[in-house]
C-alpha cells in the first residue's frame, strides 16, 4: 500500500510514519533485542543524536537508526550503521541506560550475517 | 624385588614429553616472524639469556611474584616447583654418587630407593637420605595446601579458583598422586629393609608393624610410576603444559619479542604459559563488584587454548589492565584480548583430544569485512598554532573541564588553538578497543592530517583515551601531553601562579592514563601543589577502574554502576573533600554514584587560580547584563 492510497480513508498518513509490512524485515531487530535487551528501553528521546560526534559531520542519527531497526527497514540501515565512530558519547547521555554502542555493533553484525544468509 | 617393568609408564611418559617439547618448540620457532626469529637468536647469546635464567629461577621455581601477592599461595607453588626441582637434582646426584655406575638413566634416580633399598644406613648417605626426606616433606606440605585450595579457596586468601576441563582434572589427580605414592612406596620399602630417614623410615616402620611391607611396596612403586607417566602424557593437553612453556616464554620475552597485533607463535606460547593460577580472577572488578565470574583472563586464555567461541568473554572486559599487572607469568592479556576482538566470528566447537596435541594451531577465523566508512569527513585547513588543544568527545560532555582548561591556559598566557571546539572527530581509540582497527585508521589519518597541518609543537588533550592513541598509534611531530602533564609543565616553568586550596583530596588514576600510559607522577605533583593529597589502598598501577570504560562493549549500565559505586567507596574511605580524576569519562561515571564531589584535575587547578584582576572585570558590560536580568 502506498502513501497515496492511504489517503482514501479521509485522513492522512505521513509517509515517514508508514510501516510497509511487505518489505519489513524484523530479523535484525530480533537479533539485537536477543543479545542486547536494553535496546527495548529506548523511548526515542534523541539525546544520542544530539550529542553524536559523527552526527556533526553527516546525517548519522542513532534515534533514526533505532526506528529503522524497529520497523525492519534494512536498506537505509545498511549505510547508516557504518558511519558511527563508537566514541560512546551516546552511551553516557542515554537516560534509559541503553547500551548504544553494542546496539550499533550488533546491527552491523546482523546486516553482515543477513548478507551471507546466516540470519 | 629387581623387576624393572614398573618403570615403563614413567619412561614412556618422560621420553614422550621430552620429544614432544622439542618438536613443538621447533615448530613455534619456525612460525615466528623473521624479525622475531632474529631477536630470539640474538637473545640466546647475550645478556637476555642470563636474564632469562635468573627469571626462570626466581619465577618458575621460586614464584617470587606470587609470593609477594599472596605468601601462602606463593609457598604452595614454590614447594611444588622448587621442591620437585631439588628432588630431581639431588635424586640424580644421589643416584650418581651412591651407585656403582655413573650416568644412569633418569628412572634410576627417580626410583632410587627401589634399586637401593638398604641405602642410607650410616655416614654421609644417612645425611643425604635425611635431606631427601626433608625435600619430600617440603613438597607434601605444598600439596596439602593445593588440596585445601581446590576445595576451600577462601582459606588460601583467594575469592575463587579456576574451573577445570576433564583433561586438567585427570592431570591434576595424577599430579596429586605422584608425591603421596612416592612417600608410601619409599616407606614400604624402607619398612621392609629397616632403612630410611625421619619420614620414610618412621612411616615405614609404623606401616610394617601391621602390614606386609615387602608385598605392598611394588604396588605403590607401580602407582608412582603410573601417575608420573600419566602426568607427562597429559601435560601438553592440560594446564600443566605451562611448566615447560613458561621457560620458552621467558626466553622469548627477554629477547624483546612482544605480542604485536595478530596471532603468532608468541600469542600461542603465551596461551599455553598460563598456569590458570587465578590471580587475575581475584583482582578483577567484574568479579568482585559486578558479580560476573566467567569472563576473567584465566577463562579467556582457557577458551583460547581450547579453541572455543569466546566472543562474549572477549567483548565483556573493561580492559582496565589490572589482571595484566598481577599476572605472575607476565602474559600480555590486554593485547591478547584486542587481537581476539579483531578476529571475526568463530564457530563454537569442542576440540577432540588428538587435536589438542597438534603442533601448530591455525586459528580458524574470518577477517572482518570492512568498508570505507567515514568518507563524509571534510578535511579542513586548520589555523597554525604552537599549542593545540584537543578536548576529545568525552570532554565535550563535561564542559566544566573545557572551561577550566581555557582559564588555566589563558592565565598562563599560552597561545593555543582549540582543535575540536565545534566538535571534532573521534580519536579512533574506541574503534580500536572494539577490534576495528582499519576503520580507526581512517579517523587517525584524518586527525593526524589536521595536527600536522597546524604545525603544533605540543598537542594537549584532556582525555586519557585520546592520549593513549595519540601516543601509540599516531605518527606526530608534536609532543603529546595529557592536560595533567601540561599543567605540571606550566607550574614547573613558573608561568602558572596558583594559590593553595585548603582541601583534602584523593586522586583516581584513570586506567588509560595510569596503567595504560604510565602517567602516575605528574597528576600527583599538580594536585600536591594546590591541595592536600590523600593516599588510597588501590592506587597507581593497581588503581581501580571506574566502570565506565569504553573497553567493554557489552556491560550493562546497571553493572557499570555497581563497579563505579564500589570503586568510589574504596577511594573515598579517607573521607576526602573531593575525588579528583583526570578523565572526563571517569568523572561522569563517578559523579553518578559518589557522594563526594567529583572533579577533574583541571577544575581543581582552575579553582586555585588567583581571582581575575579588576582591569579584566571592567571589560564586562555591566549595563547589558543588568538589563538582561531585569527583562528575564
Amino acid at each position: 500500500m502506498s502513501a497515496g492510497q492511504a489517503n482514501r480513508f479521509g485522513f492522512v498518513i505521513n509517509p515517514s510514519r508508514l510501516i510497509d509490512y511487505d518489505t519489513s524485515d524484523r530479523k535484525v531487530r530480533e537479533y539485537i533485542t536477543l543479545r542486547e535487551p536494553s535496546f527495548t528501553l529506548c523511548f526515542a528521546c534523541g539525546g544520542c543524536a544530539a550529542t553524536c560526534t559523527a552526527g556533526q559531520h553527516t546525517s548519522f542519527n542513532l534515534r533514526r537508526m533505532n526506528t529503522y531497526i524497529r520497523r525492519g527497514e534494512i536498506e537505509p540501515l545498511r549505510e547508516e550503521v557504518t558511519r558511527c565512530m563508537l566514541c560512546g558519547k551516546c552511551l553516557l547521555v542515554c537516560p534509559r541506560g541503553v547500551n548504544t554502542r553494542n546496539v550499533v555493533s550488533l546491527a552491523a553484525e546482523a546486516i553482515r550475517k543477513l548478507e551471507r544468509n546466516e540470519l | 624385588m629387581n623387576s624393572e617393568l614398573f618403570t615403563l609408564p614413567f619412561n614412556l611418559g618422560l621420553y614422550f614429553i621430552l620429544i614432544y617439547s622439542v618438536v613443538r618448540s621447533t615448530v613455534w620457532f619456525r612460525d615466528l616472524s623473521r624479525p622475531d626469529k632474529l631477536r630470539l637468536q640474538r637473545g640466546f647469546f647475550g645478556k637476555p639469556f642470563m636474564d632469562s635464567l635468573r627469571e626462570i629461577f626466581s619465577e618458575s621455581l621460586l614464584h617470587r611474584k606470587i609470593f609477594s601477592k599472596n605468601p601462602v599461595l606463593g609457598y604452595m607453588h614454590m614447594s611444588l616447583a622448587f621442591g620437585w626441582f631439588l628432588l630431581i637434582v639431588f635424586g640424580t646426584i644421589e643416584a650418581d654418587f651412591f651407585s656403582e655406575k655413573h650416568l644412569n638413566p633418569p628412572s634410576h634416580a627417580i626410583f632410587f630407593r627401589w634399586f637401593n633399598p638398604e641405602h642410607g644406613a650410616e655416614g654421609f648417605a644417612r645425611i643425604f637420605s635425611f635431606w631427601m626426606d626433608l625435600l619430600l616433606a617440603f613438597i607434601l606440605s605444598g600439596l596439602l595446601l593445593a588440596i585445601i585450595k581446590r576445595f576451600i579457596p577462601r582459606m588460601m586468601g583467594m575469592k575463587k579458583t579456576t574451573k577445570h576441563t576433564w583433561t586438567d582434572r585427570i592431570a591434576l589427580i595424577s599430579l596429586w598422586l605422584i608425591f603421596p605414592s612416592r612417600l608410601l612406596a619409599e616407606s614400604f620399602t624402607c619398612g621392609a629393609y629397616g632403612s630410611g630417614s625421619f619420614l620414610t623410615g618412621n612411616l615405614g616402620n609404623a606401616l610394617a608393624s601391621f602390614l606386609p611391607a615387602a608385598e605392598m611396596a611394588p604396588w605403590f612403586w607401580w602407582l608412582y610410576s603410573l601417575s608420573l607417566g600419566t602426568f607427562f602424557i597429559l601435560l601438553p593437553v592440560s594446564r600443566y603444559f605451562h611448566i615447560p612453556v613458561e621457560l620458552f616464554l621467558i626466553f622469548m620475552r627477554n629477547s624483546g619479542i612482544t605480542t604485536g597485533d595478530r596471532h603468532s607463535s608468541y600469542t600461542e606460547v603465551q596461551t599455553h604459559a598460563c598456569s590458570s593460577c587465578g590471580v587475575c580472577i581475584s583482582v578483577c572488578q567484574m568479579s568482585s563488584a559486578a558479580g560476573i565470574h566467567d569472563i576473567q583472563s584465566a577463562y579467556f586464555i582457557k577458551g583460547l587454548r581450547n579453541d572455543r567461541d569466546i566472543a562474549a568473554i572477549t567483548a565483556n572486559c573493561l580492559m582496565c589492565g589490572r589482571c595484566e599487572e598481577v599476572c605472575p607469568v607476565g602474559i600480555e592479556l590486554g593485547p591478547m584480548r584486542l587481537i581476539e576482538r579483531r578476529q571475526g566470528e568463530r564457530s563454537d566447537r569442542i576440540m577432540k583430544l588428538p587435536e589438542k596435541y597438534s603442533l601448530s594451531r591455525k586459528r580458524g577465523s574470518t577477517e572482518k569485512i570492512l568498508t570505507q566508512a567515514y568518507g563524509y569527513l571534510v578535511r579542513e585547513e586548520p589555523e597554525r598554532a604552537d599549542v593545540l588543544f584537543f578536548a576529545g568527545c568525552m570532554t565535550h560532555l563535561t564542559p566544566s573541564v573545557i572551561v577550566a582548561m581555557k582559564k588555566i591556559m589563558d592565565s598562563a598566557g599560552v597561545r593555543y588553538r582549540f582543535m575540536d571546539e565545534n566538535g571534532g572527530v573521534c580519536c579512533g581509540r574506541p574503534l580500536m578497543l572494539a577490534g576495528r582497527d582499519r576503520e580507526a585508521r581512517e579517523l587517525i589519518n584524518h586527525n593526524s592530517d589536521m595536527i600536522w597541518k597546524s604545525g603544533a609543537q605540543i598537542l594537549v588533550t584532556s582525555c586519557p583515551i585520546c592520549y593513549k592513541v595519540f601516543r601509540e598509534s599516531y605518527y606526530l611531530e608534536a609532543r603529546v601531553m595529557h592536560h595533567s602533564e601540561f599543567i605540571n609543565l606550566l607550574i614547573e616553568e613558573g608561568s602558572l601562579r596558583l594559590g593553595y586550596l585548603h582541601k583534602k583530596v584523593v586522586y583516581h588514576d584513570p586506567c588509560e592514563l595510569g596503567r595504560g600510559s604510565g602517567i602516575f607522577e605528574e597528576p600527583r605533583a599538580v594536585i600536591s601543589y594546590v591541595a592536600e593529597l590523600q593516599t588510597s589502598s588501590q592506587e597507581s598501577n593497581m588503581s581501580l577502574c571506574c566502570g565506565g570504560s569504553l573497553g567493554n562493549l557489552t556491560l550493562s549500565s546497571g553493572k557499570r554502576a555497581m563497579i563505579a559505586a564500589d570503586a568510589a567507596r574504596t577511594l573515598t574511605l579517607g573521607s576526602p573533600d573531593e575525588l579528583i580524576t583526570a578523565c572526563p569519562l571517569c568523572k561522569k561515571t563517578f559523579a553518578q554514584v559518589a557522594e563526594t564531589k567529583v572533579s577533574d584535575i583541571a577544575e581543581l587547578v582552575a579553582a586555585a587560580l588567583p581571582a581575575p584582576r579588576a582591569a579584566k572585570a571592567k571589560t564586562r558590560p555591566p549595563r547589558r547584563a543588568a538589563r538582561a536580568v531585569s527583562n528575564g
